[in-house]
C-alpha cells in the first residue's frame, strides 16, 4: 500500500452495526451470526458501548444499527441508545420484536430510539413460527407492529425470503401495509455461515426469484412515496456481483458483542485473518491502520479476472467472504460474477439445491 | 419510468417526513438527511430549498421566495426546486400534502 492507494480513498464510515448480543430467542436457519456463538459473559459492558459509540460518532459515523443477536435481551439497551441520542446518531434498532412490550417501547423513545425494524420471517403464522423455531412468534410480531406505530415510531418491516416463503411475496407486501411501515427490506438469504449450512433447504428456484423481483418492481411503482422497498438480490442467480458493503473497509464497520471491530458482520468467516478488538485499539486506528480493513479496500488487492476487468469500481470484486466460502480463497472474484471460473458451478449448485426436497433445518442455537 | 404519473406538481405541499432528521454533520462539513439505512448529504441548493419547505407552502411558493432572496430567475429555481423534492419524495425523504 506504498503508494497510497488506500490511504487516499480513505473515507469516513457512515454507518455501525452493533452486533449487542449474540442471545436471542429465535433460531432461525439463516442466522448472520457466527456458527460459534458468544457468550454473555465474554460481552462488552455498557460502558464499553457508550465509549465505542462516542469514538463512532467522532469518526464520522451518522447511523447506529443496534442488532444482534436480540439487542432487546440487553437490559442496558436504553442507555446505550441514549448514548447515541447524545453522540448525534441516528439509532435504529434491528429486532425481532417478541421481547418487547408497551413500556420498554417507551423507554427506548424516551431515550431517543429513532428507528424500529422488525423481522418477519413469514406472511403467515406457520411459516414464520417454524423458520423462527418460535411458537407464537408472529402473532407477537404483529402486535408489537401496532404498538411501534402507536408510539410515533417509524416502522421498517424486514423479510429475508428464500424457498419457504418467497411464492407469498405478494403477501409479504400487503403486510407491511397493514402494519403502516414506512419501508419494506425484502431480503434473499446471503449464504454465510448458518445459511450456508441450511442452503439446501433454502435455495430458491430461478423461477421464484424472477417472480418475485417482478412482483417487487411492480409493487415500488405502485406504492412510491408511501412504501420504500428495498430489495438485497439473490447473489446464485445473478450475473453480476454485488457490490458488497459498498465497498470492504469503505462505508461500514460491524463491532461484535465481544468488540471485535470488522469490515462487515461475516468477516470472521474468512479465516487466517486477525480480527481487532474495541478492547484493545481505538475505533480510529483500527478503521485507518488495521490489516483486516486495509486488506481489500480499494482494487490493488485484486486478481484476474477482477484485476483488469471495466466494471472492477462498480462491485469491487463482489463480496469477499462469499468468495472465501465457496472457493478458498478471498481474493478470489465472487463466484456470483459471470466472469467468475466457479461461477457455473455455483448457478448448477443453486438449481440442484432449488429442486430437493422438504426442508429440514438446522437450527442456529 | 417516464409513464409515471408525477408525484410532485407546483401545487404539493411537501415536509420532511416526520421520522428524517436534518442535522449538521462536522466531519464532513457538510447538513445530511438521516432517514432508516438512508443517508443523504445536502449540497447548498438543497439545503436552501429545504430550508423553505414545510409552514404549508407549496412548490409554486417555495420557488417564489427563492427566486425573490436569491434575485433569480424563476424558470431555473422552478425546475430545481421541482427536480431535488422530487428526487427526496421517490427515496421517502417527504411527506407531501
Amino acid at each position: 500500500m506504498a503508494d497510497g492507494s488506500a490511504a487516499s480513498a480513505l473515507r469516513p464510515p457512515i454507518a455501525m452495526l452493533a452486533e449487542l448480543t449474540h442471545r436471542c430467542p429465535l433460531q432461525c436457519p439463516y442466522c448472520s451470526n457466527p456458527l460459534d456463538l458468544q457468550r454473555r459473559s465474554e460481552e462488552l459492558s455498557t460502558e464499553e458501548w457508550c465509549n465505542v459509540i462516542r469514538q463512532a460518532a467522532a469518526l464520522g459515523v451518522m447511523q447506529i444499527h443496534l442488532s444482534g443477536g436480540e439487542p432487546t435481551a440487553r437490559p442496558d439497551l436504553a442507555e446505550i441508545v441514549a448514548a447515541a441520542q447524545a453522540a448525534g446518531l441516528y439509532s435504529n434498532l434491528i429486532t425481532s420484536g417478541v421481547m418487547l412490550d408497551e413500556a420498554k417501547l417507551a423507554t427506548l423513545k424516551a431515550a431517543g430510539l429513532d428507528h424500529v425494524q422488525i423481522s418477519f420471517q413469514d406472511s403467515r403464522a406457520a411459516g414464520g413460527d417454524l423458520i423462527g423455531n418460535f411458537k407464537g412468534g408472529h402473532e407477537k410480531k404483529l402486535a408489537v407492529s401496532k404498538l411501534v406505530r402507536e408510539a410515533g415510531l417509524p416502522l421498517t418491516v424486514n423479510v429475508v425470503v428464500h424457498r419457504q416463503n418467497l411464492d407469498r411475496i405478494e403477501e409479504i407486501i400487503d403486510l407491511a401495509l397493514a402494519l403502516d411501515a414506512h419501508r419494506l427490506e425484502v431480503a434473499h438469504v446471503q449464504y454465510y455461515g448458518w445459511a450456508l449450512t441450511n442452503r439446501a433447504s433454502l435455495m430458491p428456484s430461478r423461477a421464484q426469484v424472477d417472480h418475485a423481483t417482478e412482483v417487487v418492481e411492480a409493487a415500488r411503482k405502485e406504492y412510491r412515496g408511501r412504501l420504500a422497498i428495498d430489495y438485497v438480490v439473490p447473489d446464485y442467480y445473478a450475473r453480476y456481483p454485488k457490490k458488497c458493503m459498498d465497498g470492504w473497509g469503505s462505508q461500514y464497520f460491524a463491532v461484535t458483542p465481544r468488540g471485535r471491530m470488522l469490515p462487515c458482520h461475516a468477516a470472521e468467516t474468512i479465516t487466517g485473518l486477525e480480527f481487532p478488538s474495541v478492547r484493545e485499539g481505538s475505533l480510529a486506528e483500527i478503521w485507518a491502520s488495521a490489516e483486516i480493513f486495509n486488506r481489500f479496500r480499494g482494487t490493488d488487492w485484486m486478481a484476474e479476472p477482477c484485476r483488469s476487468c471495466e466494471h472492477r469500481e462498480r462491485d469491487l470484486g463482489g463480496c469477499r467472504c462469499q468468495a472465501f466460502a465457496l472457493t478458498g480463497d478471498a481474493t478470489a472474484t465472487d463466484p456470483a460474477c459471470s466472469l467468475s471460473p466457479h461461477h457455473a458451478v455455483m448457478l448448477a449448485t443453486a438449481q440442484a439445491e432449488a429442486d430437493s426436497g422438504d426442508p429440514d433445518y438446522i437450527y442456529r442455537r | 419510468m417516464q409513464q409515471d404519473a408525477p408525484l410532485l406538481t407546483e401545487e404539493s405541499r411537501p415536509k420532511l417526513a416526520s421520522f428524517v432528521r436534518m442535522q449538521r454533520d462536522e466531519v464532513r462539513e457538510s447538513w445530511v438527511l438521516q432517514a432508516p439505512e438512508r443517508i443523504l448529504i445536502l449540497d447548498e441548493t438543497g439545503k436552501a430549498i429545504l430550508d423553505r419547505c414545510g409552514e404549508g407552502r407549496s412548490l409554486a411558493e417555495i420557488t417564489q421566495v427563492l427566486a425573490a432572496e436569491y434575485d433569480a430567475p424563476p424558470g431555473e429555481i422552478a425546475e430545481d426546486v421541482m427536480a431535488v423534492l422530487t428526487l427526496l419524495a421517490e427515496r421517502g425523504f417527504l411527506e407531501v400534502d
